[in-house]
């Protein structure tokens, strides 16, 4: 501890040099920051799924629909908890495509317990529950478009036109809320029973099935006995963990995982020769100043750790207020909610960044280290001679 | 003039000549740069090989309808009146056959991909016999085009490369019909080289459309005579179309997901340029201290502050511009033409595509170098001219 | 510490070449040298006569390429390089030429140095700080920097920082040699009173007549041998 105001007497000679590498620093965990938390976004769907959630679809693809007479034979399936449904509606608001935000009729009650992640007040519930065109909002949603309990929004759907070809009209009637950044705070949900009767064609058709296990480690079991169920039917379905699926849907958009690996790798490289380099000038510039020291009787080992220890403290200082300020913004919500709704940095990634920074100071100043713990005390001092 | 010109050439010579001198902390500077440079084109090509797979080659002569108010031909729907309609209306090219127009039907598969054995949404398309003369330029590149009516396939390049069991010869079963690849395709623009086609009429059936189509897909008889066909169209009570040329749809399709990645890819450049400018400004500021005497011994000689201003920022301006250079060729090689498949949002479909290093890219990366190189440059030069002379003279 | 016959520090056929290139130098050739404790010896001969080798020798910084060296009992040309620096920190205390003071830290703070090795607390520290300013006469500018000091105050804190921890020896290369006439003499008085009150032995190279004239004892290098004669 005591040689630490050593260090940062030294990490004071040149101020200039040590904010400028700090900044860099900086900027790389600002940086890693924000892709870990894109990242998570793009693969929300695998971290926020339900350990004890099936998804099941139509088995040839996901736009077709199932009968909604399919809830309750999976619901008499041994080891199924709750099955509830949700139709993918395509809601345009305002005749304006950009304007895009997920759109379902779901059945209220058994979608709510299906996702405990989505809270909704019990009165607000109450309320929709006794309005038909109610719909429940999330809340970035709500902030998106400036929404407010009361308003009434007319909604198009190009899958669904609804009878006399008029625009379908919700009463928002409550804004939910999620818990623990699980589940989509930008989702717009109404009542089926409104849209089957007010659509002209598919009545009786649902897009997908949520079904809760009792036992999550019979997933698999339970999700075979769904299939087998309605095996040889016009509609067959295809049955899985909501985990695996989301992971699928992960994978179609391409490796992101590897692309942001290519992209740190040179961000942290690039740094690395920024702050080694800086290090190994200061060592250079210090030569008679680590003689002396060794002369007094400081041991290799000693000054290997000082100088060690600088470019840890820097990379660690601006890996810190680095992974801070991507914290900090990131806790701020996202800046492209209709994008990105799930946007946050989870604690793991804070830790690895810690390691990171730590890992980066260690390499960034091994070698110029290595250089002043390898100088000859003889020598050092020569040279102001 | 030309002595305050040769000044600033010598001085700048002499600068350039001492690089060596400081290879460690210049090499830096060039390798940060070529690190932002490659990590910039390497972003945005994606964004511009995305974009280059979603345009028309060649004149845009094909006019696409769907039902107003659909904002894909996923959420299309049209009737077999309507279709007919659209094929009678005025602008269409015709053949002795009729008209060179296909009606389509677009629908969604699942296949497994054969890197990762997941699913993925395989767009399937059913076309009329025309949509390959309205199309143009479809090859079939290995085995043979469907037979109308039966239960064949053919199977874009793309699509045969990411996804398993798309080999000629081999049957896939869709729901519960068993579909026979027949033949491998290329050629069409946009997702056509990412998609299963197959005769419309099998498919209606096997996906429960009865009589009904998505879009129709209209060869001009010129692309002026598109406005005349779109008159036709909208100003007939009885169709409720809207339509479009082929390029601009595919524009609209694409856009959300190109500009989606370039502001990434522009977010991620900028931030990493930061973090470059600050490594280019400490070298240079190292350059400069390290020179303290020799800048102070050229200033005692009679050279003015202005020539050594400019000699910095030159060196700095040429340590980035090598380095961007350097930075931009290495991400041509590593990405020009590597082959990737992204789901596209707006259509819920994969789609293949390459990455390009486009010519444009390039220009934007030396000018995203050159900008950290004069900026680099800038506050070492002004201290360099002021410090005072003679107390640069005693530095050691 | 084990003292033979009053000998501090014993050199024995000593010889220390060097390789430069492919030439091969011999620095020292069989030197022989005992320095009894409680002297101030001066060593004095032209540059490149090895003074400064002989002084890293004595002081640990480097080994002879045969031949011993004994300080205070203990052969350290024998010790590793990792026991060299533990009994460094010991036993030597070392006055520069060019002072050599870390700029970063105040004139108390580099006195500090040395006992950052050791195991006392900091308030210890600070009164062994305090004792070493106070004797070399700087209890005033304790919180200055080096560049705010004059170079004889410069030295001052050199020395101060050399006999903090109490050594058994004091090595100084060149003391006054980046001195003007009237600080060089107020640290040469200084050396003397630390070698007379304090009982501390000092080995001194210089090549200043003046200087080694307060010595106790001068002897003379020349071409790696030493005499008590200067050469002519």
């Amino acid at each position: 501890m005591k040689f630490l105001s050593l260090v940062w007497s030294n990490l004071k000679r040149k101020k200039t040099r040590t904010a400028l590498t700090l900044l860099s620093v900086f900027v790389a965990f600002v940086l890693f920051g924000l892709l870990c938390a894109i990242k998570e976004a793009f693969t929300a769907g695998v971290t926020m799924a339900g350990a004890d959630r099936l998804i099941s679809r139509h088995k040839v693809s996901l736009i077709m629909t199932l009968p909604v007479t399919y809830g309750p034979r999976m619901e008499a399936i041994d080891g199924v908890d709750l099955a509830t449904h949700w139709t993918w509606f395509n809601g345009i608001y305002q005749d304006e495509p950009k304007n895009f935000f997920g759109s379902f009729p779901v059945e209220p009650i058994s979608f709510l317990e299906m996702y405990p992640e989505y809270t909704l007040p019990e009165d607000q519930l109450k309320a929709w529950l006794n309005t038909r065109t109610g719909a429940v909002v999330g809340t970035t949603l709500v902030e998106r478009f400036q929404w407010k309990i009361g308003d009434r929004i007319p909604l198009k759907s190009p899958i669904w036109p609804r009878e006399g070809d008029e625009a379908w009209e919700f009463d928002i009637v409550g804004i939910y809320g999620t818990t623990e950044n699980r589940g989509d705070p930008s989702g717009f949900f109404f009542r089926y029973d409104y849209f089957d009767e007010g659509r002209v064609n598919g009545k009786g058709e649902v897009g997908w099935y949520m079904v809760r296990v009792a036992d999550p480690d019979r997933a698999d079991e339970i999700a075979a006995a769904i299939d087998a169920e309605f095996a040889n039917s016009p509609y067959e379905t295809k049955t899985e963990p909501e985990g695996a699926f989301a992971q699928g849907f992960v994978q179609q958009m391409g490796n992101i995982g590897a692309m942001l690996v290519a992209i740190l790798s040179a961000v942290f490289f690039t740094i690395l020769l920024v702050a080694g380099n800086t290090m190994a000038q200061s060592v250079r510039e210090r030569t008679e100043e680590l003689g002396v020291l060794k002369a007094m009787g400081f041991s290799n080992g000693l000054v290997l750790s000082l100088v060690l220890a600088e470019s840890c403290v820097i990379a660690l200082l601006g890996g810190l207020a680095g992974l801070g300020v991507a914290w900090a913004i990131t806790a701020g919500g996202s800046p492209v909610p209709d994008m990105l709704p799930v946007f946050f940095l989870p604690k793991p990634y804070l830790v690895i960044g810690v390691g990171l920074a730590l890992g980066l100071g260690l390499i960034a100043g091994i070698f110029p280290a290595i250089q002043a713990m390898r100088l000859q005390v003889a020598d050092a001092l020569r040279r102001n001679a | 003039m030309i002595n305050w010109l040769n000044q600033v050439i010598s001085v700048s010579l002499f600068n350039l000549r001492t690089i060596p001198e400081r290879m460690g902390s210049s090499l830096t500077a060039a390798v940060g740069i070529a690190g932002v440079v490659a990590v910039l084109v390497g972003v945005l090509s994606i964004a511009e090989g995305f974009r280059e797979a979603m345009t028309v080659s060649g004149p845009d002569d094909v006019a696409i309808v769907l039902r107003s108010g659909a904002d894909s031909e996923m959420t299309s729907g049209l009737s077999r009146e309507e279709v007919r309609l659209i094929l009678d209306a005025p602008g269409v090219a015709r053949t002795d056959e009729g008209p060179l127009a296909s009606a389509e039907l677009f629908v969604m598969v699942n296949l497994p991909t054969r890197s990762t054995g997941t699913d993925a949404n395989v767009p399937f398309r059913g076309v009329g016999q025309s949509a390959f003369g309205v199309r143009g330029d479809i090859d079939i590149v290995e085995g043979r085009n469907f037979e109308p009516g039966r239960n064949e396939v053919i199977v874009g390049v793309g699509a045969a490369g990411t996804y398993a069991g798309m080999d000629v010869g081999n049957t896939v079963r869709f729901g519960q019909t068993d579909w026979k690849v027949v033949g491998i395709f290329s050629g069409g623009s946009g997702s056509a080289e990412s998609e299963v086609w197959t005769d419309s009429a099998v498919l209606q059936p096997a996906f429960n459309r009865s009589d009904s189509f998505q879009s129709v897909y209209a060869k001009l008889a010129s692309p002026s005579s598109f406005t005349e066909f779109k008159d036709a169209l909208t100003t007939n009570p009885q169709l409720k179309v809207k339509t479009l040329p082929h390029g601009e749809y595919l524009f609209e399709q694409s856009s959300l997901l190109t500009q989606f990645i370039q502001s990434i890819g522009y977010f991620i450049a900028a931030l990493m340029a930061l973090g470059a400018l600050f490594g280019a400004l400490n070298t240079m500021y190292n350059a400069v201290s390290s020179r303290t005497r020799e800048i102070a011994t050229l200033r005692a000689l009679g050279f003015g502050s202005g020539p050594i201003v400019l000699s910095i920022l030159f060196e700095s301006l040429v340590l980035a511009v090598v380095g961007g250079a350097v930075g931009a060729a290495a991400a041509y090689f590593a990405f020009d033409g590597f082959k990737a498949a992204t789901i596209n949002w707006q259509t819920f479909s994969q789609i293949a595509f390459s990455f390009a290093v486009t010519p444009r890219l390039l220009q934007t990366a030396i000018v995203w170098a050159a900008v950290i190189g004069l900026l680099g440059g800038f506050f070492p030069a002004i201290r360099a001219a002021r410090l005072p002379i003679a107390e640069g003279l005693r530095e050691s | 510490m084990s003292e033979s016959n009053g000998v501090l520090v014993r050199v024995e056929n000593v010889e220390k070449n060097f390789q430069r290139g492919s030439e091969k130098v011999h620095v020292l050739s069989g030197l022989n040298l005992e320095v009894p404790d409680g002297t101030f010896l001066a060593l004095m001969g032209p540059s490149g006569s090895g003074k400064s080798t002989l002084l890293n020798l004595i002081g640990g910084l480097d080994r002879p390429t045969t031949g011993s060296v004994e300080v205070g009992g203990d052969r350290i040309d024998k010790l590793s390089g990792r026991q060299l620096a533990a009994w460094r920190a010991r036993h030597i205390g070392f006055i520069f030429q060019f002072y050599n003071l870390l700029p970063v830290l105040t004139a108390e703070r580099n006195v500090e140095l040395p006992l950052l090795l050791t195991h006392l607390s900091k308030s210890e520290r600070r009164k062994h700080v305090e004792t070493a300013l106070d004797v070399v006469g700087l209890s005033h500018r304790t919180r200055h920097y080096p560049r705010q000091l004059s170079g004889g105050e410069q030295q001052r804190v050199g020395i101060a920082r050399a006999i903090v921890t109490d050594p058994t020896l004091l090595l100084c290369d060149e003391p006054t040699g980046d001195l003007d006439r009237k600080s060089g003499d107020d640290i040469l008085e200084l050396l003397q009173a630390l070698n007379r009150d304090h009982g501390k032995t000092i080995v001194m190279v210089t090549h200043d007549p003046h200087a080694s004239a307060r010595a106790s004892h001068t002897v003379y290098l020349d071409k790696g041998q030493l005499s008590l004669e200067p050469p002519e």
